[in-house]
């Protein structure tokens, strides 16, 4: 197994990293820094840490206002309440007017700590997705994550950077390049093409083993960035293998799922198969089981995989 | 015999109506827009812009510029009607309102008009970067002010009262919030209808004792008297350590007779008779002229 580290403590280290380079960024945080992490950031940067209570509404506008004066804010709380609880916030105050704030959004998909439905975001990506100006990125480990943040910061205008609790595998060395909108290819086949972003392309990886096993080549891809997403390598991957199949920890419907869909179906229509949550809000319970029971683990992507060809 | 304060009060009154008189001629041509709001809120516009906020027309984005966000963005075209009579833009301009290609949108559109600081319409969420420019005034160690205008009806919002706790927090004393307190808003809670005539409760009671609870120090106005706002801006100015919020006792539809105190007129079309009857009223000579 590769070593696993969470995106949490990458967020706040990156953070601390981040503001030696760049003395307007400032962190605000919904009560929940000893949770994302941002606590480290305040214990180096004590001025630049704004603590905005429990009041996600009121956060959001902070960091609009601030970001009309020159700062950078990074925002930190929960993905399913920096992305629901003040949408339209998100909406009026920074989308529209293209401000510069960057939503650090913790504990997303499946990984929150047994918390339930109510903590976990289903449908963050496709909700980030439909809304003009924002830059959607869930990177796949801690690595990848450090370097979304950093270009998210050098980069005007909003960003949405879906990060995870607890430690998930490293993938990507320190030769990786994080490049905005571009999808990834991070192994060769010639059967099916598995895409997946987020920590589950780890598990679109151990999907390729199993499906090695019984003899089935699988290509697997990493999409990065929801959006903007550059159609020209999954093009090319579904010319070569004739089958898709993209696989994310979050609803089917409007995330990766969608975006391939719309960009197969509109350059290169190819069968497919959208594999993630289907249509429903989980429960409370471990990573593993949850994992298990709501279809997230390689097996279950290796088993669409096959469905797909079979039905192909 | 004048005084150079007496004329210059007098200056601003007339600047005032003119204003008003812009905002009736702008929604009446486009045949869509607020009223009674920007009536109302039309002489504390005018005093704000030309004598208490510090702003340079020929420098829109000036850095260390004063602030203002009109968090009751349905209020627009009043806003527009005093930018344009401070050199913002041009008078002529307001006839393009909240048509299409236009910068003066229906609700501020501060990525289409230079001079706008934010960009409001959804009630209730004007405070928040109020307090947001507030904060980052004194990390930048600047000395501008930022000023907000609520509306008495979006303080119904959660959110109004999340932005107060933060700034009490803060001690926001560069941050002043003005409640333009007309009593009205676009429907409210019925008390009685009277021979077809629909009576609404005030929009919101006591909003001082709410504002001090939240630690706010809490002045008050005659939003129609320009010497008293000019006297309570300055006060509010001088207040340490608090943010301040101004009640300001206004009249919604202020200047024509027929829309004050009306509820109707928080967003109708005039019809030209109307429109003549409006533009008749706001003629009359303001005081000392």
């Amino acid at each position: 197994m590769p070593e696993a580290v969470a995106m949490r403590e990458a967020f706040a280290s990156t953070l601390v990293e981040l503001a030696a380079t760049y003395p307007n960024l400032v962190v605000l945080d919904g009560d929940l820094a000893n949770s994302t992490r941002a606590e480290v950031f305040e214990q180096h940067y004590p001025d630049s840490f704004l603590e905005m209570g429990i009041a996600e509404q009121n956060l959001m506008g902070v960091a609009a206002g601030l970001a009309t004066v020159g700062f950078i804010p990074w925002l930190s709380s929960f993905a399913v309440f920096l992305v629901n609880r003040d949408l339209d916030q998100l909406r009026m105050v920074v989308a529209q007017p293209n401000l510069n704030v960057k939503i650090g959004a913790g504990y997303s998909g499946l990984f929150t700590a047994r918390t339930g439905k109510t903590h976990q975001d289903v449908s963050d990506l496709s909700v980030m997705r439909a809304m003009p100006n924002m830059t959607v990125v869930a990177p796949a480990d801690a690595v990848e994550a450090r370097l979304a943040m950093q270009v998210a910061t050098a980069s005007p205008g909003p960003w949405y950077v879906r990060l995870v609790r607890d430690a998930t595998p490293v993938l990507f060395g320190s030769d990786y390049q994080f490049v905005p909108g571009e999808v990834v290819t991070l192994r060769s086949g010639t059967d099916v093409t598995i895409v997946g972003t987020g920590v589950q392309t780890v598990r679109a990886l151990g999907a390729a083993d199993l499906l090695a096993e019984v003899g089935i080549s699988a290509e697997v891809l990493h999409a990065p960035t929801l959006k903007p997403l550059r159609p020209d390598a999954l093009i090319r991957s579904a010319e070569k293998t004739g089958h898709v199949v993209t696989t994310e920890e979050h609803t089917v419907i409007g995330g990766l799922g969608g975006a391939v869909a719309e960009i197969l179906g509109e350059h290169r229509p190819t069968p497919l198969s959208r594999h993630g949550l289907n249509d429903l809000y989980l429960e409370s319970g471990s990573n593993d089981d949850l994992l298990q029971k709501y279809g997230l683990t390689p097996r279950h992507v290796a088993e669409a995989a096959q469905k797909l060809l079979r039905r192909a | 015999m004048q005084t150079a304060v007496d004329q210059e009060l007098l200056a601003l009154r007339k600047t005032a109506r003119e204003a008003r008189r812009l905002v009736v001629q702008a929604v009446h041509h486009s045949k869509a827009g607020h009223l009674g709001g920007p009536l109302s809120a039309a002489d504390v516009l005018t005093a704000l812009y030309f004598k208490i906020l510090k702003i340079d027309p020929e420098r829109p984005h000036w850095s260390d510029r004063d602030r203002f966000i009109m968090s009751k963005g349905h209020s627009a075209i009043g806003l527009y009607a005093v930018l344009a009579l401070r050199g913002f833009l041009p008078v002529d301009e307001l006839q393009t309102f909240d048509q299409i290609n236009s910068r003066l949108q229906g609700h501020p559109d501060m990525t289409k008009l230079p001079g706008l600081d934010m960009s409001s319409g959804s009630l209730g969420q004007g405070l928040s970067p109020g307090v947001g420019m507030a904060i980052g005034a004194k990390l930048l160690g600047k000395d501008f002010h930022t000023w907000v205008m609520l509306g008495d009806g979006e303080i119904q919002e959660g959110q109004v009262w999340e932005a107060a706790l933060v700034a009490e927090r803060y001690n926001l004393d560069n941050l002043t919030a003005i409640l333009d307190y007309n009593g009205l808003q676009q429907y409210g809670w019925t008390v009685s209808v009277a021979n077809g005539k629909r009576q609404p409760r005030i929009s919101i009671e006591n909003p001082r004792q709410r504002w001090e609870a939240w630690g706010w120090n809490v002045l008050e106005m005659d939003g129609h008297d320009i010497g008293d706002i000019l006297q309570t801006c300055q006060k509010a100015l001088a207040v340490k350590n608090k943010p301040t919020l101004i009640i300001s006792r206004s009249i919604k539809g202020k200047g024509v007779s027929f829309m004050e105190n009306d509820y109707n007129w928080h967003s109708k079309v005039l019809t030209d008779a109307e429109f003549a009857q409006a533009m008749t009223d706001l003629a009359q000579p303001v005081e000392g002229e």
